[in-house]
């Protein structure tokens, strides 16, 4: 069993290439790039995945380690990355960056992360009531820690943009970020050996390659800034510059941004009238809080009232559906989302299911008392009436249909729907006014609370529902200084779940208070 | 026809001597079967050894021009007894399946099979599906051989030494008159890298042949007395040495590094690259292969040579055991040895390194670190810092990412048919209250996470409604159970459908017909509906379930119609009739389907041919930002997004431009009443004269109303 022994020299060590897409990104082609890159260029390269069940949407690793082959013996490759010995992660999502940094694939000392800043929103974040959406920020202050150089931007865009998808980007950002020993033409050169859309790959490739190297990082943010501009003086329609002048006159400054978009969402959904009665309103709602000290807290009660006032004043009614669907600007909208070109005619097809309640809350409001007291009637209404419709808005029939339903919006005041709505908006008004005096915080939080109502039907009583169960704590709180607090974070537990798991929970510990 | 083509993968299994193989670890074996002379291939698809299939499928007239007899078989219990033809005959036959889901379901076979014993060479590759990728319980094929006797190969993860493996495994079986298992692991089946490929050989000895000459010996049948009296005494006394003889002889497992050191390790094959990058980092051996620590590879883990391992630990002060998974047989196995010629090296194993999970290089080197530390410090030398991510780990920064990086399970993909059925059968819980569920094996396996929650267990493939066998007592509600029909034709038919039928069982059984056998990567299957030369297809599962004595049977031929879907269930859980519900709901999986239908699209499209495309979308207008849509569908497609409207707190929905139209989210808001802000799109390609006209006309009026209401709407600029 004599064997001849070989010296060891552990000077050259392969290169590390860990890449963490999801199922249906394109990691393995990236990966074949790379390793056809490296094979032409005489180096050993090996790749491997653990894929699953890839052709979906979890999360997969690819890793790919080469060498040059020495004085005939070939390298021993690994099969799987080792954490703190990677040279380049390349993250096809921004959250998956993140979860190559908690995988300790990325080290300060050797990885150079490249990453897109695009994101693809998993199940969990997109399934919560409110925003469950993770913060990025959170990843970017990793990168400090955890990663010797950084490439960072939107390389699912640039590809769109470019025709391609995101594996030509991010190979481009590879050659772009210099971190293999290959020309730019040596990485071209196994786009083309691949042969598929080769014209467009290398059009992201090239783009993608000139962003990685002039360097500046895209700007990652959780969300996008809210538009609030300053309220104008003038518009020149004397209506709305009357609105706009109360805005001015009677009202501090810090509200009038935020006035100012209340106002504008109410002319729409109904006419200046509406929003002048919302101002008033908000007028005599900002007495309450200059009494209460509102000045020295920075009237944080009237902001609230501000925004949650004009959202529940603007509803959504089926008048309010009619009408949205029906605009010029809705039908360029849906071309533009749809991204039809040229000469493609574009139909919509709108899935509405009007129950017994909506024609009912159409009535005047006497009518609509009058049948929704007679439960033969409105079994009635339900048979006619409640069933899925496909409504084909481009076709004039089911246009005009629309059209006429959004012409009944000057007689919205007398019907029974908007009896109702303004009925719980006064009672709404009520309670957190009275709190007002007594505790302050607690007031804006109940004017706050209104967050919860949304949606349609099922989905609107289940706020509805919520809002109730939250404010129903209200007296329980009202003596405590931190009952604002505690009522801010029963809506956020709202938020959570459908069911109302958290909310109950998060009640549970508000009463045992009592 | 599966609706993926492997044609090129079909064009390597055609290179000759001399040609350099470059390409996948499962199409290295695929190629050297064709090169070990083999008569005829079986197995059931599934990962990771699903290519084998496939390609094979897609090989036909290589397959014809060698004489090869390829099939699909329609469960790995098939597939195993398939492998009764080397039992007379000198053939050379492999089957392959996804261990050890697939070797429970072949063992009666097996035990048979290794019980007969084999003249021509038998060769189970098993897909080892173990560790980090897997998705089945975490159990070794190694008892499997060692309680029929078997011999168990497992090849260092190149493309070379599993090729060679190959060969030797079928040489190996002949030699020995045992049927050989080879495992390969998860990444090896998926590692990309090259051999030399050899010319395709002819089978010496044909199934024609075999057919037309049938030979009948007693000796081979399992019958008693035969098989206590001829069959146990052989594996014993003539099987058994002549495997260790043609190990030995042939030199199967291999030594690396000195032959002399204080210490050594033992290892599996598949550990070698792993055990080899350890070894790197702790500057014991370099990037090619060059080790200063005795190295003693076991390419056959079953049956161990006795004479190889005393002669590999005699002398050494201690000999490390790398053996991934539990238990630890091999250790235990030359425990024995080393006790039975009273050999004192000590051995480490378990304990060193961890006793379950996957041996990555860097368990392996914190295992071999710590096994010198104890018996050879000095190898460790002056201690090259090691690679090590603990630093940033700890970081705060670093530690926050834990609550903000979400979990991304598998889910149903965008436009899956499988999703309004759970939509429907949430809405039918959300009605009559929560059911029990038994699942099945399969992607419907899917409902069982966020956002359906749908689903309390499973227990196999085709095992789904046996499994909820037990819930047939008079009750308020009824059970439900789910099976795929991949699992339903696996063997669902009788162990599920007909058990529940002669039991008069009463619970709902709800078959999700795809076409295809879609988690394993869109297999056709008895039912599939396209016509395939090579198979009998379109055979209806409607009809296999009446055969079997099914009554109450509904068809529901479009899944995406959830109120036809949840009227349906719902009539079931509260049906008077005696017996299973059963539901077939069958629409295409839509992978295979954009598969099919997208480059035939795009090609009418281009050839100027008026061509509809559906997709969906969401008003954001009227969106309220509850996305109660979300957690009926859980659509890849259906997402979110922040706005930057001041009066809006939550993200609104949006719809990507991956939306293929199956129209599940429109279905699913008017089946929910859940809001009017779903849209389908129709976007005509190369509309025609006449829709031009009509577009003509209706933007006259439309157009005309629009501004009409336009121009006296009173709006801020």
């Amino acid at each position: 069993m004599s064997r001849p022994i070989n010296p060891i020299s552990v000077d050259e060590k392969p290169i590390a290439i860990a890449i963490l897409a999801m199922g249906g990104q394109g990691g393995g082609v990236l990966a074949d790039w790379v390793v056809a890159l490296a094979e032409a260029e005489g180096w050993v390269a090996q790749s491997t995945s653990v894929p699953g069940v890839a052709q979906r949407t979890g999360a997969t690793i690819y890793y790919v380690e080469m060498l040059k082959p020495k004085g005939g013996q070939m390298p021993v490759l690994s099969l799987m990355p080792t954490p703190g010995d990677v040279d380049v992660v390349l993250a096809a999502e921004f959250m998956e960056a993140g979860r190559s940094m908690l995988r300790g694939l990325v080290t300060p000392e050797k990885t150079t992360l490249i990453a897109s800043t695009h994101r693809s929103y998993a199940v969990g974040e997109k399934e919560v009531p409110g925003d469950g959406i993770g913060d990025p920020l959170a990843v970017v202050d990793a990168f400090d820690v955890a990663a010797k150089k950084t490439v960072i931007f939107d390389m699912q865009t640039l590809a769109e943009k470019n025709g391609s998808v995101i594996s030509s980007a991010m190979f481009g950002a590879l050659a772009g970020a210099n971190v293999l020993p290959f020309t730019r033409n040596a990485f071209e050169a196994a786009v083309r050996a691949g042969g598929k859309g080769v014209e467009a790959s290398l059009r992201a490739f090239g783009a993608a390659f000139d962003r990685a190297r002039d360097g500046k990082p895209d700007k990652v943010a959780r969300k996008p800034d809210k538009l609030l501009p300053d309220a104008p003086v003038s518009v020149g329609h004397p209506k709305l510059d009357r609105l706009l002048g109360r805005i001015h006159s009677e009202f501090p400054p810090v509200l009038a941004p935020m006035l100012y978009a209340g106002v504008k969402k109410l002319v729409d959904f109904q006419d200046p009238r509406y929003a002048e009665e919302y101002l008033d309103t908000a007028a005599r709602l900002l007495v309450h809080d200059r009494d209460a000290g509102g000045a020295a807290r920075g009237f944080g009660f009237s902001q609230e009232v501000a925004k949650y006032l004009a959202i529940a004043m603007a509803y959504d009614d089926v008048v309010r559906v009619a009408d949205l669907k029906t605009r010029a600007t809705r039908f360029e909208r849906v071309r533009k989302e749809i991204g039809a070109t040229g000469e493609q005619l574009v139909y919509t097809t709108e899935y509405m299911h009007p129950r017994a309640e909506e024609v009912v809350g159409t009535m005047p409001a006497l009518l609509g008392q009058f049948v929704e007291n007679r439960p033969a009637l409105l079994k009635l209404l339900e048979r006619l009436f409640s069933k899925g419709r496909r409504v084909r808005t481009g076709t004039v029939g089911w246009f005009v249909a629309l059209y006429a339903l959004s012409s009944l919006k000057p007689m919205r005041r007398t019907m029974l729907r908007h009896k109702r709505e303004m009925a719980h908006i006064g009672s709404w008004l009520e309670t957190a006014s009275a709190l007002l005096p007594a505790n302050y915080d607690l007031a804006s939080a109940v004017i706050g609370s209104r967050r919860l109502v949304k949606g349609y039907s099922d989905t609107h009583s289940r706020g509805q529902g919520k809002f109730d169960k939250v404010l129903s704590v209200v007296p329980l709180l009202k003596a405590r200084e931190d009952g604002g607090t505690w009522l801010k974070r029963l809506v956020q537990a709202a938020l959570q779940d459908e069911a109302g798991k958290s909310l109950d929970g998060a009640l549970a510990t508000v009463r045992s208070f009592a | 026809m599966a609706e993926r083509s492997f044609a090129r993968e079909v064009e390597d299994l055609k290179l000759g001597e001399g040609d350099l193989f470059r390409g996948e670890g499962i199409l290295a074996i695929t190629k050297a079967l064709l090169q070990s002379g083999v008569s005829y291939v079986g197995g059931y698809q599934g990962s990771p050894i699903s290519h084998l299939m496939d390609v094979l499928a897609d090989a036909k007239p290589v397959l014809d021009e060698l004489g090869v007899h390829f099939e699909s078989s329609a469960s790995e219990a098939a597939a195993a007894a398939m492998l009764s033809a080397s039992v007379m005959y000198p053939l050379r036959g492999a089957v392959t399946w996804k261990s050890t889901a697939g070797t429970n379901v072949a063992c009666d076979a097996l035990t048979n099979l290794a019980s007969s014993g084999v003249k021509g060479g038998a060769l189970i590759i098993l897909g080892e599906d173990y560790g980090e990728g897997s998705s089945i319980p975490q159990e070794r094929s190694h008892a499997f051989a060692m309680k029929s006797q078997m011999w168990l190969l497992d090849p260092r993860p190149n493309l070379e030494s599993i090729v060679k493996s190959v060969e030797d495994g079928f040489e190996l079986s002949e030699a020995s008159n045992t049927p050989v298992m080879m495992q390969v692991r998860i990444r090896a089946c998926h590692v990309h890298g090259q051999f030399v490929a050899k010319d395709n050989k002819r089978p010496a000895y044909t199934i024609k042949e075999a057919l037309e000459n049938p030979v009948r010996d007693l000796d081979r049948i399992v019958l008693p007395p035969v098989s206590i009296t001829v069959h146990d005494r052989e594996k014993i006394e003539k099987r058994w040495p002549a495997a260790i003889d043609f190990i030995k002889s042939r030199k199967l497992n291999e030594w690396f590094g000195p032959d002399e050191g204080a210490v050594g390790i033992i290892l599996q094959g598949g550990m070698y690259n792993s055990v080899m990058r350890a070894l790197q980092l702790l500057g014991l051996a370099d990037a090619y292969g060059n080790t200063i620590i005795p190295l003693y590879v076991l390419n056959v883990t079953y049956p161990l040579i006795d004479d190889e391992v005393s002669a590999f630990c005699a002398g050494k002060r201690a000999v490390l055991m790398v053996e991934e998974g539990h238990p630890d047989y091999l250790e235990q196995a030359v425990n024995s040895i080393l006790r039975r010629r009273d050999i004192n090296t000590r051995l480490a194993g378990k304990g060193a390194l961890p006793v379950r999970g996957d041996y990555t290089a860097a368990v392996l080197m914190n295992g071999i670190q710590a096994f010198l530390e104890e018996h050879a410090v000095a190898l460790l030398g002056n201690r090259p810092p090691l690679p090590s991510a603990d630093a940033v780990l700890a970081d705060p920064k670093v530690k926050a990412l834990n609550a903000v990086v979400p979990a991304r399970p598998a889910g149903f993909c965008t436009g899956c048919p499988e999703r309004p059925i759970f939509a429907a059968m949430k809405l039918v819980e959300q009605e009559l209250g929560e059911h029990h569920v038994s699942a099945d094996i399969g992607c419907h396996l899917f409902s069982i996470l966020p956002p359906f929650n749908i689903g309390g267990s499973t227990m196999g493939y085709g095992l789904g409604p046996a499994s909820a066998s037990a819930f047939n007592v008079d009750a308020g509600k009824r059970a439900i159970s789910v099976m795929g029909d991949g699992g339903f034709w696996h063997n669902g038919l009788t162990t599920s459908v007909g058990n529940a039928v002669y039991n008069k069982h009463d619970g709902v059984i709800m078959v999700v017909d795809n076409y295809y056998s879609s988690a394993t990567g869109g297999q056709d299957i008895l039912s599939s509906r396209a016509d395939n030369p090579e198979r009998s297809t379109n055979n209806s599962i409607v009809n296999a379930v009446k055969g079997i004595g099914a009554k109450w049977v509904r068809q529901i031929d479009r899944t995406y119609d959830v109120a036809k879907m949840r009227d349906t269930l719902k009539e079931a859980l509260t049906s008077k009739e005696e017996g299973p519900k059963i539901i077939v709901a069958s629409s295409e999986c839509m992978l295979n389907r954009q598969r099919r239908e997208k480059p035939l699209f795009s090609k009418a499209v281009k050839s100027g041919q008026r061509m509809v495309r559906e997709r969906f979308g969401v008003d954001e207008d009227t969106c309220t930002g509850d996305h109660a849509c979300i957690r009926l569908s859980g659509c890849p497609s259906l997402s979110l997004k922040h706005t930057d409207d001041p009066l809006r707190d939550d993200p609104v929905v949006a719809i990507d431009n991956t939306c293929v139209g199956c129209g599940n989210c429109g279905e699913v808001s008017e089946a929910a009443v859940l809001c009017p802000s779903f849209y389908r799109a129709d976007i005509i390609y190369n509309p025609t004269r006449r829709d031009r006209f009509a577009a003509k006309v209706r933007n006259a009026v439309i157009g005309f109303l629009q501004r009409r209401r336009e121009a006296r709407r009173v709006v801020f600029g």
